[in-house]
């Protein structure tokens, strides 16, 4: 009875036969269940022995069937898992990603940079008027100087703000020293050619403190270019003129060539120690506090890091170009 | 400013070559534009006299030119130069000579005249633009000289572009007193005599408005020789700083101009009347000026006047009428100082920007009026003859600027630079750029030159020491200071986070204007608000914004044809209403056109559409923190949307924007063929938010239950959700949309709107009767407040 049973098992080749084989010895019918409701009839001595066999086969049936059907589920899944195979190469279902554009890019490694470094970032009004402008900056009326900013006029004499320099008069009227800002944003100048857009982006650094130094300005101007440009750039400053500091300075970095070599000067930034007069009209004490402050033009940081060599680009706004930035 | 480097090395003699005088006046501050040679290659090239010239026997266009060049017999040259004529003085390239283009000068015949070397035109040798003929030189020139030596040549010619503060550097004496100061070198100034007067005629000078000219110096000079010519060394040196010789006396004026920096003037003293008057122009006043310009000069405009007339609008043009001409034997000499903030700016208000108002609104050496009439005079009587009369100089000390005394403190210059310098370094700087100097303190009291006009305080002196050392000599200090913890504030949402979250949803930013056409809002009907600029690049650029919708549509535009399937744009920016209140807001664009998703074998192609657009905005505003139900959308109707598919935003009860389809009749106009969907958003509303509070998490389960409704067509699906929130009360976690349908089936006026609501009690498991209430209150309130039934 056992071989029999086993062999049934063995050979159910479905779930379904498989339960066909279980119904028969062990269900209420079964062969096995007959057995047992035949000890009943046994002599009460043999009835003990009998009992013994029947449940131990029970048991050991029991434990078959159940192996049998993992065996049996197993391979049935391997069969329908063999009907669900995919092209795996075929594409998945898409999203294209977009992307930055290039200036908010070099915008926002600029300004990771300046944050990292203890600045906070503050902001201005894009229409300004010429206090801000230019008169609080160290620009007396109809200076020449003014003529270095080609300036848009709105008719009731307020103007685009040609740099973001306004925002340091804006912070230091309402702060106190020490002051650390960058203020990033948008700038216009009304002049357009080959190397000129009449709108362009600024980061102003503005730090002022008791014992801020130019050697303090040089080491940030360092610290700030290696780490845009990952890389250890020779820098060099060269006098200049800005009416709202002094000494004022122009910094080049040295250019490396594709195959590393030193390449050429290019002119970067522009710089210098807070001019006293700009202090004094934030009502900052020019000869306890000393400050620096820098302007560097975004567009050209994004020209040089990523290699676009023509400005007009950024606000041509065609995506085959947007689209490399990612 | 241009110069030649050969006058310059008069004044400082040095060995430095070019590219090192270049380099150094850089570092010093005066930026170097351009240094360009000129003269080089020129042996064998000497000054010619055409002593005869003939057309040629067998062509029309050429001429055979007898040539003297100091040899025994004249040479002869087949020329081709329209200009050929007796007597003109030209450069002879002679047989074996090669040109700087290189040509090599042989014997040739040319239509059976043979021709032994080459008359040449400037470009020729590299000495100028201008190919129309021959190289005319000054008749002075040596014939037979070799053409390098008699020009001054191997010469030099440097562009520097100075910053406005460095007036003094206008002239050779300025940039020669800087070189000899960098460079520790002698600055050999020559020295200005006195020229004594052979005449004694006076000219009475008034100055009227003292303020705006104190100081007025004329001198009479008379019997001048009209057919003088000016000396070829002069010429070169004007035509290198890019002045045209005119006639000697203007060539002196102009001359005087570049090496000292005092612009000058001559009148024709035979047209002035009674004497000089500087004064402000009156209503009535009439000039016209040396290029011809008829003016009425404005009442803040200052003139030189006579007893009758205006004969010069001060330190900008002379009058046409008393100018010197050919003609002229007798001259009256202007020497001036002019306010700076008299000149500027009234040049420019004329279209007028001469050497002259250049440097007088830069402002000119106050000391230099006599020394520069005593220079111009010795150098007209060289070259001109004539009697000078006295120097007549009226001057109003009171108005004339200040000669000022800086305290200079060594502890401010090392506390300014980071430095240690010895005070002796300090002092030997100061020295070198002439500056007077007594010690003071711990420091100096200073006395800058006259001609340095940006020196004022401390600090200017403080950035001359730094110059002087070098800037790249100064120290570097690595970052350093107090630390301050700079992370912005939690509850304004970083613009990174909303970038990012926009590029993962696909959207690429873009930047476009500030300002726009004033056409391309009113196509929008978005112009009434706009502000126009006064003096716009272009009409296209003529006024400010008032959206961002301008810039995102034509962008879709270019790039739609530049056969973009798809786009996903945004842009942030200021935008600018001035309608009643001024107002700038920082908005943030979405425009969406064309495929719904990239192209793909798993999905059929669809366009976007409204819900696609009001997704992503549900999703910004998802990312930027806001909870669903802090946006509220109500259908609204603007003139440049689809009128049936737009709406305004609001967040938080804050108006937000809108967001629709562009109406079809704009895209017409702007030849969109494509649908296309826009969304505006206030920034600042946008990324205010609040700080997450945690509110605990449900432990008890929820129960879903659905309603399929007939809904009047017209009762938007957030009144169905509201009623329901309403009535639902607290136990209501969600209630989800999950079927809309309309048409057959459906009677008409209605449509059929499936709701799922989520019901759940925090504290307890809610129970079948509970639910059932609910539910029964949520449909009354339904039927009587947006007259829905239950279906079927």
């Amino acid at each position: 009875m056992r071989e029999r049973a086993l062999a049934e098992i063995a050979g159910a080749s479905d779930l379904r036969a498989l339960d066909e084989v279980r119904v028969g010895w062990l269900g209420k019918k079964g062969r096995l269940t007959a057995e047992l409701k035949n000890l009943g009839q046994l002599p009460p001595e043999a009835r003990r022995e009998a009992g013994q066999a029947v449940n131990e086969l029970k048991r050991e049936l029991s434990a078959c069937l159940e192996a049998r059907k993992a065996e049996l589920e197993r391979a049935e899944l391997d069969r329908r898992l063999a009907t669900e195979t995919l092209d795996v190469t075929l594409p998945g279902r898409g999203v294209d990603p977009g992307g930055p554009h290039p200036v908010t890019r070099a915008m926002s490694r600029i300004l990771s940079i300046f944050s990292g470094l203890g600045f906070a970032v503050a902001d201005g009004p894009e229409v300004e008027d010429d206090y801000h402008n230019f008169e609080a900056l160290n620009f007396p009326p109809h200076h020449p100087a003014r003529a270095m900013h080609d300036t848009f006029y709105l008719p009731d004499g307020r103007l685009l703000r040609t740099h973001t320099s306004p925002v340091q008069i804006r912070v230091m009227k309402e702060q106190t020293p020490p002051v650390r800002i960058v203020a990033p944003g948008r700038v216009f100048r009304s002049d357009s050619d080959q190397t000129h857009t009449p709108q362009f982006h600024q980061v102003e650094g503005l730090l002022v403190d008791e014992d801020v130094t130019f050697a303090d300005l040089k080491g940030l101007l360092s610290t700030f270019v290696n780490t845009y440009f990952e890389d250890e750039l020779e820098m060099r400053l060269r006098p200049s003129y800005f009416p709202f500091t002094e000494p004022s300075a122009e910094v080049d970095i040295r250019w490396r060539n594709s195959d590393g070599s030193p390449g050429r000067w290019l002119e970067v930034l522009g710089c210098g120690m807070v001019h006293p007069n700009v202090l004094e009209n934030c009502g900052v004490d020019a000869e306890r506090f000393t400050g620096y402050a820098f302007g560097l033009g975004v567009e050209r940081f994004a020209m040089l890091r990523y290699r676009v060599d023509d400005l007009r680009l950024f606000f041509d706004n065609d995506l085959r170009f947007l689209a490399q930035f990612r | 400013m241009r110069f030649s480097l050969n006058w310059l090395r008069q004044w400082v003699p040095t060995d430095l070559d070019a590219q090192s005088v270049a380099d150094r006046l850089t570092a010093a501050g005066l930026e170097v534009d351009e240094l360009e040679t000129i003269g080089t290659g020129l042996d064998g090239v000497v000054v010619g006299e055409i002593v005869d010239c003939k057309p040629h026997p067998d062509a029309d266009r050429l001429r055979v030119c007898e040539v003297d060049y100091g040899a025994d017999a004249p040479v002869t040259i087949v020329c081709g130069a329209p200009n050929a004529r007796a007597g003109l003085k030209a450069p002879l390239a002679t047989v074996g000579a090669t040109l700087p283009n290189g040509l090599k000068i042989k014997p040739a015949k040319l239509r059976g005249v043979e021709s032994r070397g080459m008359l040449c035109s400037a470009p020729e040798l590299g000495l100028g633009e201008d190919a129309s003929g021959l190289l005319e030189l000054p008749a002075a020139l040596e014939t037979g000289a070799a053409l390098a030596g008699a020009l001054g040549l191997p010469d030099y010619v440097i562009e520097v572009d100075l910053t406005p503060n460095r007036a003094d550097c206008l002239s050779i004496r300025g940039i020669a007193r800087e070189l000899a100061a960098a460079e520790s070198l002698e600055c050999r100034e020559p020295e200005i005599a006195k020229v004594a007067p052979a005449l004694d005629d006076d000219i009475e000078i008034e100055l009227t408005d003292p303020a705006d000219c104190p100081r007025y110096v004329g001198r009479l000079v008379r019997g001048i020789d009209p057919l003088a010519t000016t000396p070829a060394w002069m010429v070169e040196r004007l035509e290198r700083s890019g002045l045209r010789s005119r006639s000697p006396i203007v060539d002196v004026t102009n001359y005087v101009l570049l090496e000292l920096g005092q612009p000058m003037h001559a009148f024709d003293a035979g047209i002035i009347k009674g004497g000089i008057r500087v004064r402000r122009a009156r209503p009535g006043d009439r000039i016209t000026l040396l290029d011809g310009q008829a003016i009425e000069p404005d009442e803040d405009m200052l003139l030189i006047c006579d007893h009758e007339k205006p004969v010069a609008l001060a330190g900008i043009m002379g009058g046409q009428d008393s100018a010197v001409g050919d003609e002229t034997r007798d001259i009256l000499l202007e020497s001036a100082w002019f306010n700076p903030a008299t000149i500027i700016g009234k040049g420019r208000r004329l279209g007028l920007a001469t050497d002259s108002s250049h440097r007088f609104e830069r402002g000119v050496d106050p000391e230099l009026q006599v020394p520069a009439i005593e220079r111009a005079t010795a150098l007209i009587l060289d070259i001109a003859g004539g009697r000078p009369g006295p120097v007549i100089e009226k001057t109003s000390p009171e108005h004339l600027p200040e000669a000022p005394s800086i305290k200079l403190r060594m502890d401010r210059v090392n506390r300014v630079l980071g430095t240690d310098l010895e005070c002796g370094c300090v002092r030997d700087i100061l020295i070198r750029l002439g500056m007077k100097l007594e010690p003071d303190g711990d420091g100096f009291r200073v006395a800058p030159p006259s001609a340095r006009r940006d020196l004022a305080i401390e600090v200017d002196l403080i950035e001359e020491v730094a110059r002087m050392v070098g800037y790249d000599r100064l120290p570097s200090r690595a970052p350093g200071g107090r630390l301050k913890a700079v992370v912005a504030g939690e509850r304004t949402v970083a613009m990174d986070v909303m970038r990012s979250s926009l590029h993962a949803r696909g959207f690429q930013e873009i930047m476009t204007w500030s300002f726009v056409s004033a056409e391309d809002l009113s196509v929008l009907a978005l112009q009434a608000s706009a502000q126009p600029l006064a003096n716009p690049l272009s009409q296209e650029m003529g006024v400010l914004r008032t959206s961002l919708l301008p810039g995102l549509l034509r962008t879709a535009a270019t790039n739609l044809r530049h056969q973009q399937p798809r786009l996903k744009l945004f842009e942030t920016g200021h935008v600018f209403s001035s309608a009643g209140k001024w107002t700038e807001s920082e908005r943030i664009g979405l425009a969406i056109a064309g495929d719904a998703h990239p192209e793909s074998w798993l999905e059929s192609r669809r366009d976007f559409d409204f819900y696609d657009l009001k997704g992503e905005v549900e999703h910004l505003a998802g990312c930027a923190g806001h909870a669903p139900d802090a946006l509220q959308v109500v259908a609204k109707t603007v003139d440049w949307l689809h009128p049936g598919q737009s709406c305004a935003l609001s967040l938080n009860g804050r108006e937000l924007g809108f967001a629709g389809q562009l109406h079809p009749g704009v895209a017409a106009e702007l030849d969109l063929d494509d649908s296309i969907f826009v969304a505006e958003l206030d920034l600042a509303v946008l990324r205010e938010r609040s700080l997450p509070v945690f509110t605990g998490t449900a432990r008890y389960p929820s129960v879903r239950r659905d309603l399929a409704l007939l809904v009047p067509e017209s009762v938007p699906a957030a009144d169905l959700q509201r009623v329901c929130a309403h009535s639902a009360g607290r136990t209501l976690e969600k209630c989800i949309i999950f079927d809309k349908y309309q048409g057959k089936g459906i009677e008409s006026g209605y449509k059929s709107v499936g709701i799922g609501l989520i019901l759940r009690d925090v504290s307890r498991t809610l129970t079948d009767e509970e639910v059932d209430s609910v539910m029964l209150s949520v449909v009354e309130s339904l039927r009587k407040e947006c007259q829905v039934r239950l279906r079927g």
